[in-house]
């Protein structure tokens, strides 16, 4: 399908109009969504009326911006006014937020168009969106496996081609284990570069909001769009949005780039076929490539579950029956609180509320949540150490590649260890992107991660516009 | 009040103070009293999904302020999050500073000489505000309440004493001068009646050199009334508990004013688990010095020091001139006395007239400039306006504003001038030649006949003072 | 913490987060979170006591705004939200006791 690069040149030029793209997701979503599952809400009258006001603007010789007329899907858990956000839960069944998310605001002044809101693992909380309270997300490449999580509706929107572009949130890995998944790029920013004002929070300090896209470009260029201080969100990075776009076809000549150990190891044999593969190609373009080892990211799986499910624990106690969403009757409040909670919540998020409420209670502070938080310091540390010695780091993203239905759902720590080579980055606060490079044995993609330190995305989309170039994809 | 035997009260107080910012901690609605219901909130302060705190920087500055005047040392600090359900509370979650507050290790003398210690002066949230149906508008046997959201988010600085106050009367002075000191930072406006200002008390009591007794913690007194009371209520019935042999029990206690006494509200649990970690939302408050500087350099001066200043107008001021002054001090209205002292005017007239006629209209106090004032107290000085006169006047100027000697002529006092009254002095003598020639031959009583006779003429508003000046001078 | 979580740390862990569980649910998560609590004991073996803890990824300090009043909601769209709404107020049934 058409690029969001293209689309938006085309409505520029006149060559195409946004309605008329409007209308081809528009037909591509009520031929899919039915099987596929990936839309909880289609604004078809507000795509429509933004659709309109873009072609009149363009007919006026205005300058609509970056995304003019590219339909563009959300991740449920961002409030946009008046359309329904749900996170996936009943507890938020119905609930319309009065404001926008500061990328809502972001998108449609670039002149994109949101579609609708896409499924996700309840509150984020999963890595296969069987955890929403709304049925499963299927795979467009083969249904009969999971699209990956928390993100897998925005990533199965863009693998479907019903949108070339769309917005998910990564706060283990849930933009590039689904990107990996579907055979997309999704990039998790540098922590603070996307402002989370209105992004429904699961883990305050791990959150990021980015980009799923078919082409390295087009994910360079919707990022562009999103980045950039916030004032309404306290830990935005005070800098302006980057320049990426540009530099998307900088290469890695001189680059050093480290192919971390640990961040393969143990992945399924295929899978590191591919990451090894990926090493010579950037070798072929003129990097240098070593192996290193990172010990220190084997510890960061345990930190991870008990550092997010602690901020979530907190999180998610306002959802209380009191000012919004369900609400179950009982007779005092501590009752109706405890009732509208547990029908309100999955299996997941409640377990996850538990360890949370657990690491952080008296008595065990000190040994789970403290201890985790140190942790996070020897991370930071430990790819401070490997950053010193190169440009950007190599691995994988996923062990394995999409799987089926069921495969995980019954052992939480097997779901667990299914993000053990994204998470080291959210809590470093880096960057790191998915690549699609090379396929497995069953025909599915695979990806490679690319990581970098702070504020390093316009390499990062250098490095994987090589690998998209030497994979054959454009 | 004092203890049965060798009791002692051991008491630490907790005072929340509302700040007068315009907009509340962590949102831009409108911090104000008074509202209809659930006007001034928005996606921050009602909790809605997806909403972020930011922090004001005038909560933060008038922080900085209740600090500095304390003598607290300002540090690097963070916000946490207290975690416990509650409906007016909108996250379920209070964002408090709690390990590393803003302020600490300060202290407050008092007028009496003694010194409390300040643990701590942190910032927080305040709740949003419930009112309760059935059961008489009272929580307990209310079937259901009613939440309103204006008051949540609002800036508080919670200041904690150290456990030095020994007496009820110990504690209401602190409660006092802190209150002073609140307004005097401009951080407060101080109004118990209307809950900008509430304290905690906690209270426990011991025999001298015992180690400290088990406390109690006494709510939401609301006036220094109600805190001296209730300290003195608690610390008895813990003396009666202990003598009659049972254990006094860890709780938070409500004190009801009508009863005159406190009641359990809470017996302290292990539920008490507030699971206090940092809030990932907001990042570190770290004022550098240059920060802290402009905020120490734009303190007005302190009660203490204003009292000590306005003490020092007089050589030896009388019990009543001490009382005068605590109020003038307390009402921010030595100004006037010390622009009257430096008009070297009559500095007993001015701390009267403010202590009483301008603390008694407080609330259009701004009509009345320091330079009408002066005039004002210099007209009663020198007789041109007799006591009930210059009242009149300034009660008119205290209502309306104006100019005194405008406001004196339209009152029909203006023939009370100097001269005017000289003339109508001089013309009771021509029209009284037999009693001025005794007067003046040393008959003083005759003074009265005269006052009387001006009196007469004025319709009472002449001062006597001032007409035996006039007979005198003629004499 | 070498003692796996208890079914009545469990239980008491849903009393403080506000949730019901039944007993077969009681037995379930005290199995997962004692798995998931095991596996965090890589992480309690370490010796961290010279190690600083991070809160944040990135060290922001003095993020403040400055004090302006800005339009707050309308009251019909807030109130529209609530399950249940009373004389411009938020209705909740009876509350057992003071706040904390
Ligand atoms: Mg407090
Ligand atoms: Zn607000």
């Amino acid at each position: 399908m058409k690029s969001a690069v293209d689309i938006a040149a085309d409505v520029r030029s006149g060559a195409s109009s946004a309605r008329e793209e409007l209308e081809r997701t528009l037909g591509v979503i009520e031929a899919r969504n039915a099987e596929l599952n990936v839309f909880l809400h289609v604004d078809v009258d507000g795509a429509r009326r933004a659709a309109q006001a873009i072609d009149e603007r363009v007919a006026r010789g205005e300058d609509v911006g970056a995304l003019a007329g590219v339909p563009i899907a959300i991740k449920d858990n961002m409030c946009q006014v008046g359309i329904p956000t749900t996170c996936s839960s009943k507890i938020l069944k119905g609930w319309r937020p009065p404001y926008d998310a500061t990328v809502i605001t972001k998108i449609v002044a670039a002149g994109a168009v949101p579609v609708g809101k896409t499924n996700l693992d309840e509150f984020a909380m999963g890595s296969s969106t069987e955890n929403s309270a709304f049925g499963p997300t299927r795979n467009p490449l083969d249904p009969t496996r999971v699209p990956g999580g928390s993100s897998g509706g925005s990533a199965a929107a863009v693998a479907a081609e019903m949108t070339a572009i769309s917005l998910g949130s990564d706060t283990g890995g849930s933009i590039r284990q689904p990107a990996a998944l579907c055979g997309l790029v999704g990039v998790k920013p540098t922590y603070g570069l996307v402002s989370r004002y209105g992004l429904v929070a699961f883990a305050s300090s791990l959150d990021q909001i980015g980009p799923f896209s078919k082409t390295v470009k087009d994910s360079a260029v919707l990022l562009e769009v999103i980045a950039g201080h916030d004032p309404r969100d306290s830990t935005s990075l005070p800098e302006p949005s980057p320049s990426l776009v540009a530099h998307v076809n900088d290469g890695v000549a001189g680059k050093r780039i480290g192919l971390v150990r640990e961040l393969f190891e143990g992945a399924d044999e295929n899978v590191v076929t591919c990451v090894r593969a990926a090493a010579d190609a950037l070798r072929d373009a003129g990097a240098d490539v070593v192996e290193l080892s990172i010990p220190e990211l084997a510890l960061t799986l345990s930190a991870y579950y008990l550092i997010a499910p602690a901020e979530a624990s907190s999180n998610l106690a306002r959802f209380d029956g009191v000012r919004y969403g369900l609400r179950v009757k009982a007779d005092d409040v501590t009752s109706m609180m405890e009732a509208t909670r547990t029908a309100g919540f999955g299996a997941e998020v409640k377990r996850r509320i538990m360890l949370g409420t657990y690491a952080l209670s008296a008595g065990y502070y000190d040994a789970y949540y403290g201890q985790a938080l140190k942790v996070r310091t020897l991370t930071i540390e430990a790819f401070a150490r490997a950053y010193a010695q190169v440009d950007l780091l190599l691995g994988a993203t996923t062990p394995s590649v999409a799987f089926k239905f069921g495969d995980k759902t019954d052992d939480p720590m097997a779901m667990y260890l299914n993000d053990v080579f994204t998470i080291p980055t959210n809590l470093a606060g880096d960057p790191a992107l998915s690549v699609p490079f090379g396929t497995a044995d069953e025909g599915l993609p695979v990806g490679v991660q690319l990581l970098g330190p702070g504020r390093s995305e316009a390499q990062l989309f250098a490095a994987a516009r090589v690998l998209e170039i030497a994979d054959g994809r454009s | 009040m004092t203890l049965p035997g060798e009791w002692e009260m051991v008491v630490g107080l907790e005072v929340h103070t509302e700040l007068l910012t315009k907009s509340k901690l962590f949102c831009g609605c409108e911090n104000h009293f008074g509202s209809e219901p659930n006007t001034n909130v928005c996606p921050v302060c009602l909790g809605l999904p997806g909403s972020l705190p930011v922090l004001n920087r005038e909560a933060v500055e008038f922080a900085m302020r209740i600090g500095l005047a304390l003598h607290c040392r300002i540090a690097p600090s963070t916000f946490h999050r207290k975690n416990y359900f509650y409906p007016d509370q909108s996250k379920d979650y209070q964002i408090s500073q709690y390990d590393l507050p803003i302020n600490s290790s300060g202290y407050l003398d008092l007028p009496d000489g003694t010194t409390v210690t300040i643990e701590r002066a942190h910032m927080e949230e305040d709740t949003g505000k419930s009112t309760h149906l059935g059961g008489s508008g009272r929580l307990a046997g209310a079937e259901s309440s009613l939440v309103d959201y204006n008051r949540c988010g609002v800036p508080l600085v919670e200041i904690v004493s150290g456990p030095d106050i020994r007496s009820s009367a110990q504690a209401r002075a602190y409660a006092a001068e802190l209150r002073g000191i609140l307004i005097a930072t401009g951080a407060s406006d101080g109004r118990l009646e209307e809950g900008s200002m509430r304290f905690d008390a906690n209270v426990s009591v011991r025999r001298p050199g015992e180690p400290l007794g088990t406390r109690c913690e006494i709510k939401n007194l609301n006036s220094l009334r109600s805190l001296q009371r209730a300290i003195d209520y608690e610390a008895l019935r813990q003396i009666q508990l202990i003598e009659n042999g049972a254990v006094v029990r860890q709780e938070t206690r409500h004190w009801d004013e009508n009863l005159a006494e406190t009641s359990t509200l809470r017996v302290k649990e292990d539920a008490d688990d507030y699971r206090y970690f940092r809030d990932p939302d907001l990042v570190d408050l770290a004022p550098d010095q240059t920060w802290q500087d402009r905020v120490r350099a734009a303190l007005p001066p302190m009660p203490a020091e204003r009292r000590a200043a306005v003490l020092a107008l007089f050589a030896a001021p009388s019990s009543a001139q001490r009382d005068a002054v605590e109020v003038v001090i307390d009402l921010g209205l030595d100004p006037y006395v010390h622009a009257v002292a430096s008009a070297s005017g009559d500095t007993t007239l001015a701390l009267s007239r403010a202590a009483n006629e301008v603390a008694a209209n407080l609330k259009s106090v701004a009509n009345l400039t320091v330079d009408a004032f002066v005039t004002i107290v210099a007209m009663e000085q020198r007789g041109e306006l007799s006591a009930t006169q210059a009242k009149t006047v300034l009660g008119a100027i205290l209502v309306d504003g104006g100019d005194p000697h405008e406001i004196a002529t339209a009152l029909g006092f203006e023939q009370l001038s100097a001269d005017s009254l000289g003339a109508t002095v001089a013309s009771l003598i021509e029209d009284h030649p037999d009693e001025w020639l005794r007067y003046r031959d040393g008959d003083d009583k005759l003074a009265q006949f005269f006052i009387g006779q001006v009196m007469k003429l004025t319709r009472g508003q002449a001062n006597g003072k001032a007409v035996i000046g006039e007979l005198q001078a003629r004499r | 913490m070498s003692e796996a979580i208890t079914r009545e740390e469990v239980a008491k862990v849903a009393r403080l987060a506000r949730l019901r569980l039944s007993g077969d649910e009681l037995d379930m998560f005290t199995e997962q979170l004692g798995q998931i609590l095991e596996h965090a004991r890589d992480m309690n073996a370490l010796d961290l006591a010279d190690v600083a803890p991070t809160a944040h990824p990135f060290g922001l300090t003095n993020v403040v705004r400055e004090d302006v009043v800005e339009e707050s909601l309308d009251r019909d769209t807030v109130l529209a939200m609530a399950p249940d709404a009373r004389d411009q107020r938020f209705a909740v049934p009876r509350i057992q006791g003071e706040a904390p």
